[in-house]
């Protein structure tokens, strides 16, 4: 199996940022970007892992389904994650996830028809103190109203970019 | 642009460059004192470099608050392996939210502390484990890293006193027990996050089973000015046995939630009213997590404390990760302990017995409980499930979701018993139990 | 000897060897600290918590399977907290644990339930729903019910570290983990079942036990397993007068934890349909069922006739028989039908083995050996898949000892995972490699050299020059097939040999050239199957035949004497290394008779019966104890332990004969005959081979 010649430089970069009898290091790092490239953590991405890390599939497999954010079922083009743990939870956040999935009509982990969008209710992502956060694939969003909740979903069903959406600004840096 | 504005309160260390316009680049970085401190202990013995920092009453700022100086002089320094630095950038404990903003504004403090540390245990060879979610930071990261080498502060010839040292970043993939610093070394491996037998600690047998300085990221980037300005000065921003400042995220029912700078021991109810701006809608307070989810929640009456590590443990809490979360009035007491059970059933690695079930049923418990299905005996077995994964764990995560758990039922028993007999929650946020 | 260190466990004093876990030495002193994942011989994990105790001056209670003891230690496993500790730990576990027992395969033997009698809580407080996974099957063989499995990973361990497989894994995280076998929804593995022994609960089953019956109907019969020449201990589990399982849950027998497909479930040739059940005679052209008197008769006739003339008769002995049907048969042969034409199929140079050492002592290896030297070079064999127990414990050696491991071999095998050196040379040019060796094995501080029969006669001396001249203490074995194949080298079950390793003297034909005869009148083959991949060159000679199927050669046979199994009878076997075993009857032959009794039988209506005695396992034990060098072992012992033979020491002056050499190489799922009639080995193979056909198909 082969990747894009951009995953394939950056597999080898991975590859070599570790001793030379310690391969294995780059399995998840290889898995998330792998991902990120196929879709999803599929049978072949999980056989290719091994034999460049040298190291069974069997034990590819018992790190993929260990880490959250790697699925073996695609996930939507944009996967949208709610967080509603503690910090999130006293300002709006479950309300924002129950939100999203009547919006959307779908739930945890699943994916609507055109598969656009996904949903996921997540753990703290990290921007407790600019609470509610989303995260939309690896962009954040931070002190997200209902309303800018809204216009977020719409926009993305109706096929724009995030960047693309003139109400929410993602984090930048 | 900050997240949040700054507040007159704050004394900022470890936060001074952030406003700085392009303060990630290596430019403004070598403007504003940056690399000195290295030039620094380039010229300092192994020995002096640990005993400053012990001097400066440094405690890791991940959350156990141990006394950093004290760990890194438990690496065997004469070992014939080769010695690790490994950053665990795997923030991922509720309320917290700083590390993301010390390496999205200054990841080359970051990079200096780590290469001080290096010096210290004559370690060639770091990495920074970065969780999953971070990718922009692990890009950031990447940048800074690519700069350093460029400017031969990284490489082979560190600014060109002939010593070695490199440095990579790591993906994690999302999983909150690889904060666990041994948990954080079995994921760099490529294995499943569980933690591993202590002794022996990752001082000696740490990353690869090779001695390892592991640290939080605010931890090593407090380095440099400990370093530069010396430990007395640091120390003396804090309090005893508790030097320096920290970043402190105040989250919840506050006017200004944010990520402040604060000298240790800064008092915690000056914190919510004087830097956070106090209770928002005029709302009366109820209770605040001191340190990140796993610390016990203390009630309003016993706020009036000074926020470090020794007096939040006399208050029978931790100073923990710093994340202050605010409650007020409206907050259901028994949905918070529900939820902060759910994240700990959600990210228990499985490996023991009392965690691995003990989670999962007192999630199912309280989710049962909040609903208005539990009993008065539930109240009683809550109690007891959390004293029974209390020190039996083979980790802290048992411990992190038994400690809460104990103080809201303690603390709160009053909000439990309300909740029986079918009782509807009599708070505003009562939220559908969470599938997660 | 490690230092000794003072510690006390409930008000005892004791000591130790310094080291030792609180966990070890607390049980060798009769205390039990209860554990489910503490595994004697595997990696520590402290996951299950069950045997917390509390150690003064320690804040924290203490696991007991990763804490050493130190000096003035002063423990307690009686405590309150540990009481209630244990309990609610049991409490946790019996959360999500299904109340299967009543039908559970593992109700009665089931480390849970006993755990929970002695320590846990009348009731639990648990009212939430649990958590289910369906049942699944990985295997012919090999269930999971993931709901019972309390996670304690024995079985991942025993697989990757103990077998060198790494078939099983753990998937998710938390309280959704799993078991989890290599290949998505089966394994592909050994087949061993080892995981299915060592799994506390009923998590890991058997499929071809489940749902049988209860453990406490069993009467469980400890044996030696009728395979391959490694002499392992099988326990068959007998209701009924019918073996319903095999297992080694009882550990006692060289082979410790290990056993494999075929020790396990390859009992069942025993009552496959086709064993034959009565003597059959061929009565124009056809074999008939007659009575056991009507066939020896015949029998008994023409042996005696062909006799009184002199004329030539040949005796194809065993690979599997016992040693004293071995010693009876050579005995009848020589002193009764006065013939020297008696072989077997030789499957390993041992004769040239013993004579190369000869005027040495104690260079024979043990299975222990295995276990405890330090380097192993092996040659010309898959051990994993050929002698999977061997492998076992060379691999057991390597985790525990750091042993060194060489290989020189056609093809990779598993040791070469961890192989110092691993060499590739074709069968029978393997010692060419020798010498490449030389620097790196002269350094070791002993050495084990195992050989197939790809090293034979000229070349087992030249193996032997080579392991004396390396100046470190060396010893050897020699590899043979089947579960007494030794012991027919052994009692003389070969022309130019007298049991013990003296010299017959005399000249007799070798089973090859038996077949190859046009003047051979009668030839007499007791449990082998010559004819399977040659022929009879006549159609004259009369043909009888102890076996318990109608294989190539009973099929050629005048008469078919049905012989019992090695499941049904006593006696003595001796494996590859020379251990001396018993057998103990598992359950009644059915029609047939032990191989010992059909020869008396046939000597008595010749009226011979004074040539080889009573037809009494023990008595004719006690005749080689008296006569054969090396077997100078009361049987006493013997029920205790397995004890090495000491063949001469001195030289086996006679011809090698290493034509006459072939191993079968037989691997997990093969074993002669006894293999062909086993039900269960043939499903595992189907079972394989289908899903590798359909593995190629969906990667091509």
């Amino acid at each position: 199996m082969t990747f894009s010649p951009e995953t394939e430089v950056r597999f080898a970069k991975f590859l070599a940022k570790y001793p030379a009898d310690r391969k294995r290091s780059a399995v998840i790092p290889m898995l998330i970007y792998g991902q990120d490239e196929v879709g999803a953590v599929t049978e072949e991405l999980i056989e290719e892992i091994a034999k460049r890390t040298g190291v069974t599939p069997l034990q590819v497999t018992e790190v993929v389904g260990f880490y959250s954010m790697l699925h073996r079922k695609p996930q939507g083009t944009y996967h949208v994650q709610v967080c509603t743990n503690i910090s999130c939870l006293l300002v709006g956040g479950q309300e924002l996830y129950d939100q999203a999935c009547h919006k959307l009509g779908i739930g945890h982990k699943e994916v609507t028809k055109d598969g656009r969008i996904s949903l996921e209710e997540v753990e703290c992502m990290g921007a407790c103190s600019w609470a509610p956060a989303v995260q939309v694939n690896y962009d954040f969003y931070h002190d997200v109203t209902p309303a800018q909740l809204d216009k977020l979903l719409d926009g993305l069903a109706a096929g724009k970019k995030p960047e693309e959406i003139a109400e929410v600004h993602k984090v930048s840096c | 642009m900050l997240y949040n504005q700054p507040n007159p309160l704050e004394v900022k260390v470890l936060s001074r460059r952030f406003t700085l316009p392009n303060s990630q680049s290596i430019e403004t970085y070598l403007a504003n004192d940056g690399y000195k401190a290295l030039e620094k202990a380039l010229d300092m013995t192994q020995q002096q470099i640990i005993d400053e920092v012990k001097a400066s009453g440094l405690r890791g700022r991940g959350g156990a608050g141990f006394p950093t100086g004290m760990k890194w002089g438990f690496v065997p320094r004469q070992s014939p392996k080769p010695k690790y630095i490994m950053v665990n950038a795997d923030e991922s404990e509720p309320g917290t939210c700083k590390d993301r903003l010390l390496i999205e504004y200054d990841p080359h403090q970051l990079i200096e502390g780590v290469m001080i540390a290096a010096l210290a245990v004559g370690s060639e060879q770091g990495y920074v484990y970065i969780r999953g979610e971070y990718r922009y930071l692990i890009d950031v990261m990447d940048r800074a890293i690519e700069e350093a080498y460029a400017k031969g502060v990284l490489g082979d010839n560190v600014m060109g006193r002939g010593k070695k040292f490199h440095l990579a970043t790591h993906s994690g993939a999302g999983a909150y027990e690889c904060g666990e610093e041994s948990a954080l070394l079995e994921s760099f491996e490529g294995k499943r996050g569980n933690p591993r037998i202590r002794p022996p600690f990752p001082a000696v047998a740490g990353c690869y089973q090779s001695p390892t300085i592991l640290n939080n990221v605010e931890t090593f980037c407090a380095v440099p000015a400990i370093i530069l300005s010396g430990a007395a000065y640091f120390s003396g921003l804090g309090s005893p046995k508790n030097g320096g400042t920290r970043l402190f995220c105040l989250s919840g029912h506050i006017n200004k939630p944010g990520v402040y700078e604060l000298p240790m021991g800064f008092n915690l109810m000056r914190m919510i009213n004087e830097v956070g701006g106090g209770m928002r809608g005029g709302k009366k307070l109820k209770a605040v997590i001191p340190g990140g989810s796993s610390c016990p929640v203390l009630k309003a009456n016993e706020c009036d404390i000074a926020m470090d590590f020794d007096s939040v443990a006399a208050a029978k809490s931790m100073l923990g990760s710093g994340g202050v979360v605010v409650m007020d009035e409206d907050t259901c007491m028994v949905n918070a302990a529900l939820r902060i059970m759910k994240f700990y059933a959600h990210e228990s690695c499985g490996w023991c017995i009392p965690c691995r079930e003990g989670t999962n049923w007192l999630k199912k418990l309280l989710t049962r409980f909040h609903e208005g299905m539990g009993t008065r005996s539930d109240i009683i077995l809550i109690g007891d499930l959390s004293k029974n994964m209390l020190g039996r764990t083979f980790c802290p995560l048992g411990d992190a979701a038994a400690m809460p758990t104990i103080a809201f039922v303690e603390k709160f028993q009053d909000e439990f018993e309300a909740h029986l007999d079918g009782k509807p929650c009599p708070y505003e946020n009562t939220s559908r139990p969470v599938t997660a | 000897m490690a230092d000794l260190v003072k510690f006390t466990i409930d008000g005892r004093e004791l000591e130790a060897p310094a080291g030792t876990l609180v966990i070890e030495a607390a049980k060798r002193n009769g205390i039990e600290i209860p554990s489910f994942c503490y595994c004697e011989g595997y990696s520590l994990q402290a996951a299950c918590r069950m045997c917390l105790i509390d150690v003064e001056k320690m804040p924290k209670m203490q696991v007991a399977c990763t804490l050493p003891v130190g000096a003035g230690m002063v423990i307690h496993t009686d405590s309150d907290q540990v009481k209630k500790a244990r309990k609610s730990t049991l409490e946790f576990l019996l959360a999500n644990h299904p109340l299967d027992c009543p039908v559970c395969d593992k109700g009665g033997e089931c480390e849970l339930q006993d755990m929970v009698f002695r320590y846990g809580a009348g009731e639990s407080r648990f009212t939430e729903n649990k958590l289910h996974v369906d049942e699944q099957q990985w295997s012919p063989v090999v269930f999971y019910d993931g709901p019972r499995c309390i996670l304690c990973f024995r079985c991942v361990r025993a697989c990757e570290e103990g077998m060198g497989v790494g078939a099983l894994g753990v998937i998710n995280r938390g309280a959704v983990s799993l078991i989890a076998p290599n290949h998505g929804d089966h394994l592909e593995c050994d087949e061993c079942g080892q995981c299915i022994d060592i799994c506390p609960v009923g998590a890991l089953t058997s499929g071809a036990y489940r749902y049988q019956t209860r453990p406490w109907e069993m009467e469980h019969v400890g044996t030696i397993c009728t395979h391959c020449s490694d002499g392992c201990k099988t326990t068959l589990g007998v209701r009924n007068d019918e073996i319903i399982r095999g297992n080694n849950r009882d550990r006692s027998g060289i082979n410790g934890e290990f056993l494999c497909a075929k020790g396990r479930y390859a009992y069942d040739f025993y009552n496959h349909a086709e064993r034959i059940q009565s003597p059959l005679v061929r009565v124009g052209g056809k074999l008939e069922p007659v009575s056991w008197s009507k066939a020896l008769e015949v029998v008994a006739n023409k042996f005696g006739e062909i006799r009184s003339r002199s004329g030539e008769i040949g005796v194809i002995g065993s690979n599997h028989t016992t040693n004293e049907e071995n010693f009876y048969l050579q005995k009848f042969a020589r002193h009764g039908l006065n013939t020297n034409n008696i072989d077997h199929h030789r499957t390993g140079d041992v004769v040239t083995l013993i004579d190369a050492l000869s005027g040495t002592t104690g260079q024979l290896a043990t299975t222990q050996d295995l276990y405890e030297k330090k380097a192993f070079l092996v040659i010309g064999t898959d051990l994993a898949l050929e002698h999977p127990f061997l492998s076992f414990q060379i691999r057991a050696s390597h985790r525990h000892h750091e042993a060194h491991v060489y290989t020189i071999t056609a093809e990779k095998v598993r040791e070469d995972n961890y192989a110092v050196r691993a060499i590739r040379k074709p069968a029978g040019q393997e010692i060419d490699a020798l010498e490449e060796l030389r620097t790196a094995l002269a350094v070791e501080p002993e050495l084990v050299i195992i050989f197939s029969d790809s090293v034979k006669g000229d070349a087992v001396r030249k193996l032997v020059e080579f392991g004396q001249s390396l100046g470190t203490a060396v010893k050897y074995c020699a590899l043979v097939d089947y579960s007494n194949s030794r012991g027919a080298i052994d009692m003389g079950v070969v022309p130019e040999l007298l049991p013990g390793y003296q010299p017959s003297g005399k000249p007799g034909l070798s089973a090859q050239e038996m077949l190859a005869s046009q003047t051979l009148e009668a030839l007499w083959v007791v449990g082998a199957n010559p004819l399977k991949d040659a022929a009879m060159a006549s159609k004259k000679t009369f043909v009888v035949v102890q076996d318990m199927f109608l294989t190539e050669t009973a099929q050629r046979a005048d008469v078919v004497l049905p012989a019992a199994s090695a499941y049904e009878k006593n006696g003595t076997v001796t494996n590859v290394c020379g251990e001396v075993q018993r057998l103990t009857r598992a359950v009644s032959a059915v029609g047939a008779k032990t191989d010992l009794e059909i020869i008396g039988l046939i000597a008595k209506e010749m009226g011979l019966a004074a040539t080889v005695g009573p037809w009494v396992p023990d008595t004719v034990y006690n005749e080689i104890r008296k006569t054969v060098k090396g077997y100078n072992i009361p049987l006493a012992m013997l029920a205790v332990q397995s004890q090495q033979t000491a063949p001469v020491n001195g030289r086996v002056p006679v011809e090698s004969r290493p034509d006459l050499i072939h191993s079968a190489h037989n691997g997990l799922f093969t074993s002669g005959t006894l293999g062909r009639y086993s039900k269960v080995l043939h499903t595992v193979m189907e079972s394989r081979e289908s899903r590798s056909a359909q593995e190629e198909m969906a990667h091509s």
